[in-house]
Parts: structure tokens; C-alpha cells; sequence
């Protein structure tokens, strides 16, 4: 560990910053820094799982917040039958709803993962414009279909009356909901760098490099870049699920393609097939939202300008610009 | 005699009105270097795809080891021990030379669904691909990205790449393209010593080379063999020497 590269004391740096965050947030009694900072947690969370997908596989995926919302309405649906001690459905066999995050997380990673597969097993046939264009198109199907859905609030949502529950933590205490995505950041980014550097994960940057020559050795990309993104799909799931949480409500909105633009946008902010990109573009976003959005409704113009100057003049986005071109071996 | 590894039946292709592939009927033998040669546009590359899966033929079948590829993707075929090489080098520009090999041994080993364990310290992997860099003279600049090798390095990296395969049959398209005359003699060596591991179909334009190395040699115009022989009947063949060699007799 002799030898830091600039990228990793950078992302060192991003990782104590987050850890200090909520006690800086504490001490100066500040507790809604602490809020921010969860919503900047979860929203690197769905920007890791698109970032396995679009900056190591190079899937430009604009369907994203499929995944996002069906993490979400799991984990909203769960909890509502939870509070109202009505059962999900009765036969062929009962099905009871929860409070419980862990069931609740694993409800939602399949959930999605189930979504993604069905999905990309589709998409993933075309690429380029038509895969953006048909990853779009699904999401929107599932928009749709969440607004027309009357048992779950169609339009207007569904409300998550306590936040659910983890054993042996107090999930109404900020911090320790806080530090509970902030783990779950860390090990998305963890299993990340695990995955890129795999055998699956040379695979996987090979397909997006150079389709042609990795068939011709004999590895499919199609089943490669399938198994990314049901795998992306699923990060992003669980980052849905914990936005429900956080905010104590689900809404068609988080299946929108805003939000799949929203979940591109600060991947892009951050660095594409950055390992930390998508937290440093989650704290660009959120810092944005914050502050130009208390001057103005208009603050996503600034977010746009920031955004025009990344694609111009730092196609590695912020980790781009203060670590350097990234290294490949 | 024992049955051709590779065994083109009537193979043809038509894009419109143009008959790219105009039923070709070629064997690639055990131990031989069969080369493949003909004019620009004759169709060679246009072949290769159909054989490699690329391409579905119109009519026509591809018999590789016994066996009726019809229906097999180019990944399958890959498998079933089909090493090709493309004629313009098509690697992992990112990958350093040596990360090229390993994707092409973990290939053959068929293991691309590992998660964890970081390539880079896969001891199997790594004496694999540096052992092939090795022998294609290319270890010196193992830890050069693909994009950095010159032209002529990629090439020997396109070579390397098939051989991690360990294929059955290779299929080389234009290995010379593009090399210095010193590059192309130690191809030519090295090529002579690999078809005892594997037979070669050759397609390449360099004359010294497949004069030099052919057993046997078909000449492809107008997506027609319209003759096939040894080194000296390709010579003195009259419609070859009109077709290709651009005399007039």
C-alpha cells in the first residue's frame, strides 16, 4: 500500500467526509445535514448500480428508475399490509407484509432483479440509441402501470406511517438510519471493485470495448452483459427501497424518467466507471438541490451548466478532474 | 485418410444481386496450412465470417470436427475450437497486452462466471498468458495497453489471442497485414512451426508468404474457387494467372 494513487486518497477522503457528516451535523445542531446526507447515500447507491452497467458494461440504461421504484413500491407495499394486518394475499398461501428491513431489502433485490432480467433479456438485443430508447420505454410501461394501480395509491402513493425496523437498531434516530445506508453504500462500492476486477468483470469490460473479440474467444456477451445488469438493476432496487424508508412514502414519481435521468446525471457528475464517481456526483446533486434550489425552483438550470461543463471539458467527471485519467492494466 | 477437421460444403451468400460466396467447397486437412487467396472483393472475408458464424450462409454447410455448425454463434464456435484472427486487429484496446491473453485463456477455460478473486492475482491466468506472450514474442511489452503496441505488435497480440484458445483450426486472416518484410519473415517461421499444433486456413496477399508456407492453396474470385492444388499448380495455373496474378497469357 505503498503507492496511493491520487483516485484512491480521493475517494479515501469521500469516505472519512461521509463518516464525519452526520457527528459535524450533530454538533453544530443541524439535524436535517443529516437527512441530506442519507439522501445523498441512497441516491450514490442507485448511481452505483448504474454505474456497474453503464461505465463498466457500457449499457446506457434510461430505465433505471424501474428499478429504483419497483425497490421502493416492494418495500412500501410490504410495509403498508404491515400496518394494516391485512395479508398480501391469501391463496394459494398467505402472504403476510413486513416491517422488517432485512426481508424488506431481499424483497426488493429479487424484485428488481426479476424486473431486470426481464428487461434486459429484451433490450439487451439492440444497443446504442435503440437500447436507451427501449430501456425508456419499459420504465415508462411500469410508470404507467404504478399510476393506474389503485391498491397502491395509483397517483398519489403510498404512505409509510414508522419507519420499518432493523434488529437491535433504532431506525427513527437519524444517524444510526444514516449510517445503515451509508453501509450499504460502502458495500455496493465495495462489491463494485470486486466485480470489475474479476474474471466476470474482465468479461464485462471487454464487452463493452470490443463485442466482436470477446465472442470470438468464446465468451457470449449477451450472457455477460445480462448477468451486469440484472446485477446493477439490483443495487438500484435496494437503493430504492431505502429512499421508501427515508422518506416514509413511495410514489409513481420514483419510476419517472426523471428519475432514471436524475440516476444518469450523477453518475455522469461524478465520473463514468468511477468507483466513487456516483457518490461524488450524489453530493454535486444534492449540494445543488440544497442550495440553488432555496434561491430558485429554477436550480436544475445551474445543474445543467455543471453538467455541460463536465461532458465538455471532464469526460471523467469530478473524480476525472482532481485524480486524473483512470488507469487501466 | 482420416476426415478434414474443417470441411466447407457449397457454402453461399448473396448480398442482392451479388454473389459473394458463390458455392465454395473447401477441407482444411490435419497438420496443412491451406491458404486462401484472390483479388480484392473476392469474398475471402465474406467466407471467414460464415465459417467463424458471423454470417448466416444462404445455403451450404460448415463441417468443423465432425460436426454441422449450423446454427452455432460465433462464441459456440470459438468453443468447439475455431481460432480466428481478424484481419484488421480487433483487441481489448484498454487491456494491457497481457490482460488481452488472460480474457482469451480464462475463454478457453470457461470461466467467465467467477465474481470474486482479482484477476490480476490468478497465478493460472497469468503463467498462461505470459507463456503465449512469450512465445509470440511479445512478453516485453506485456504491461503496454493494447492501444499503445504498434501495429505490427498488435498483430503478434491478434496471433497470441487465437492461440490461448488452443484451437483445433485456425483461421488467419491477413496475419502479415500491414508488417515490415522483417516482421512478415519471422511470421512466416513462426506460422510454419504453429501447423503442427493446427492446421491453418490462410487468407493473405502476401505471395512470398503463401508460396512459402501453402501446402495447398485455393484461389477465391468473384466468391468462385476457380482452382485449388499445390504451390506449383497455383503457379502455372492459367486462369489464376489472369484472374490474380494480373498476366495476360
Amino acid at each position: 500500500m505503498a503507492n496511493l494513487s491520487r483516485e484512491m486518497i480521493v475517494n479515501i477522503c469521500l469516505t472519512l467526509g461521509m463518516i464525519a457528516l452526520p457527528f459535524v451535523a450533530h454538533a453544530i445542531d443541524e439535524p436535517f445535514y443529516i437527512t441530506l446526507a442519507t439522501r445523498v447515500a441512497i441516491l450514490a447507491l442507485a448511481g452505483v448500480g448504474l454505474n456497474l452497467a453503464l461505465g463498466t458494461g457500457g449499457l446506457v440504461s434510461f430505465g433505471h428508475a424501474a428499478f429504483f421504484g419497483i425497490g421502493g413500491y416492494a418495500a412500501g407495499i410490504l410495509a403498508s399490509h404491515a400496518q394494516s394486518y391485512t395479508p398480501i394475499m391469501e391463496s394459494p398461501f398467505l402472504l403476510e407484509g413486513t416491517n422488517q428491513m432485512l426481508i424488506i431489502w431481499l424483497v426488493a433485490i429479487i424484485a428488481s432483479g426479476i424486473a431486470a432480467y426481464l428487461i434486459g433479456l429484451l433490450s439487451l438485443r439492440t444497443s446504442g440509441v435503440y437500447f436507451i430508447m427501449i430501456t425508456l420505454a419499459f420504465a415508462q410501461m411500469i410508470y404507467y402501470f404504478a399510476i393506474s394501480w389503485p391498491a397502491y395509491g395509483g397517483e398519489d402513493g403510498l404512505s409509510i406511517y414508522v419507519r420499518n425496523a432493523f434488529p437491535g437498531v433504532n431506525t427513527l434516530d437519524l444517524q444510526n438510519f444514516y449510517f445503515i445506508a451509508f453501509a450499504l453504500l460502502m458495500g455496493a462500492i465495495w462489491l463494485s471493485a470486486t466485480l470489475k476486477n474479476s474474471r466476470f468483470g474482465s468479461a464485462l469490460q471487454a464487452a463493452r470495448q470490443n463485442e466482436e473479440r470477446l465472442a470470438a474467444t468464446g465468451i457470449r456477451p449477451f450472457n455477460i452483459k445480462l448477468t451486469a445488469f440484472v446485477i446493477s438493476g439490483m443495487m438500484t432496487g435496494l437503493a430504492g427501497a431505502l429512499l421508501a424508508d427515508l422518506n416514509r412514502f413511495v410514489s409513481p414519481s420514483m419510476l419517472s424518467w426523471h428519475m432514471s435521468g436524475e440516476i444518469m446525471i450523477l453518475v455522469i457528475l461524478g465520473g463514468v466507471g468511477r468507483l466513487y464517481g456516483p457518490l461524488a456526483g450524489a453530493i454535486i446533486y444534492i449540494l445543488f438541490e440544497f442550495i440553488f434550489g432555496g434561491m430558485t425552483d429554477h436550480w436544475q438550470f445551474f445543474l445543467g451548466l455543471v453538467l455541460l461543463g463536465v461532458v465538455l471539458f471532464a469526460r471523467g467527471g469530478v473524480i476525472g478532474l482532481i485524480a486524473g485519467k483512470a488507469r487501466h492494466d | 485418410m482420416t476426415s478434414p477437421i474443417l470441411e466447407v460444403r457449397n457454402l453461399k451468400k448473396s448480398f442482392g444481386a451479388l454473389k459473394a460466396t458463390d458455392d465454395v467447397s473447401i477441407t482444411l486437412n490435419d497438420g496443412e496450412i491451406h491458404a486462401l487467396i484472390g483479388p480484392n472483393g473476392a469474398g475471402k472475408s465474406t467466407l471467414i465470417k460464415q465459417i467463424c458464424g458471423g454470417l448466416a450462409s444462404d445455403s451450404g454447410s460448415v463441417i468443423f470436427d465432425g460436426r454441422d455448425l449450423v446454427g452455432l454463434d460465433v462464441a459456440d464456435r470459438a468453443k468447439l475450437g475455431l481460432g480466428r484472427s481478424f484481419q484488421i486487429s480487433s483487441v481489448i484496446m484498454e487491456f494491457s497486452a497481457l490482460r488481452n491473453v488472460m480474457l482469451a485463456v480464462q475463454a478457453h477455460a470457461g470461466s467467465s462466471f467467477r465474481f470474486f478473486g482479482n484477476v490480476r492475482n490468478d497465478k493460472a491466468l497469468v503463467a498462461k498468458a505470459t507463456n503465449i506472450l512469450e512465445r509470440v514474442e511479445l512478453l516485453d511489452r506485456a504491461h503496454l495497453s493494447a492501444a499503445e503496441l504498434s501495429h505490427g505488435e498488435r498483430r503478434q497480440l491478434e496471433i497470441a489471442l487465437a492461440l490461448a484458445l488452443e484451437p483445433k483450426a485456425f483461421l488467419l486472416d491477413e496475419p502479415m497485414a500491414g508488417m515490415g518484410p522483417e516482421g512478415s519473415k519471422r511470421l512466416v517461421g513462426f506460422l510454419d512451426e504453429l501447423r503442427k499444433e493446427a492446421p491453418i486456413l490462410l487468407i493473405e496477399h502476401d505471395m512470398d508468404a503463401v508460396f512459402a508456407l501453402a501446402d495447398r492453396i485455393s484461389v477465391l474470385v468473384y466468391g468462385r474457387v476457380v482452382a485449388t492444388g499445390n504451390v506449383e499448380e497455383i503457379r502455372s495455373n492459367l486462369a489464376v494467372r489472369e484472374a490474380y496474378l494480373g498476366e495476360t497469357a
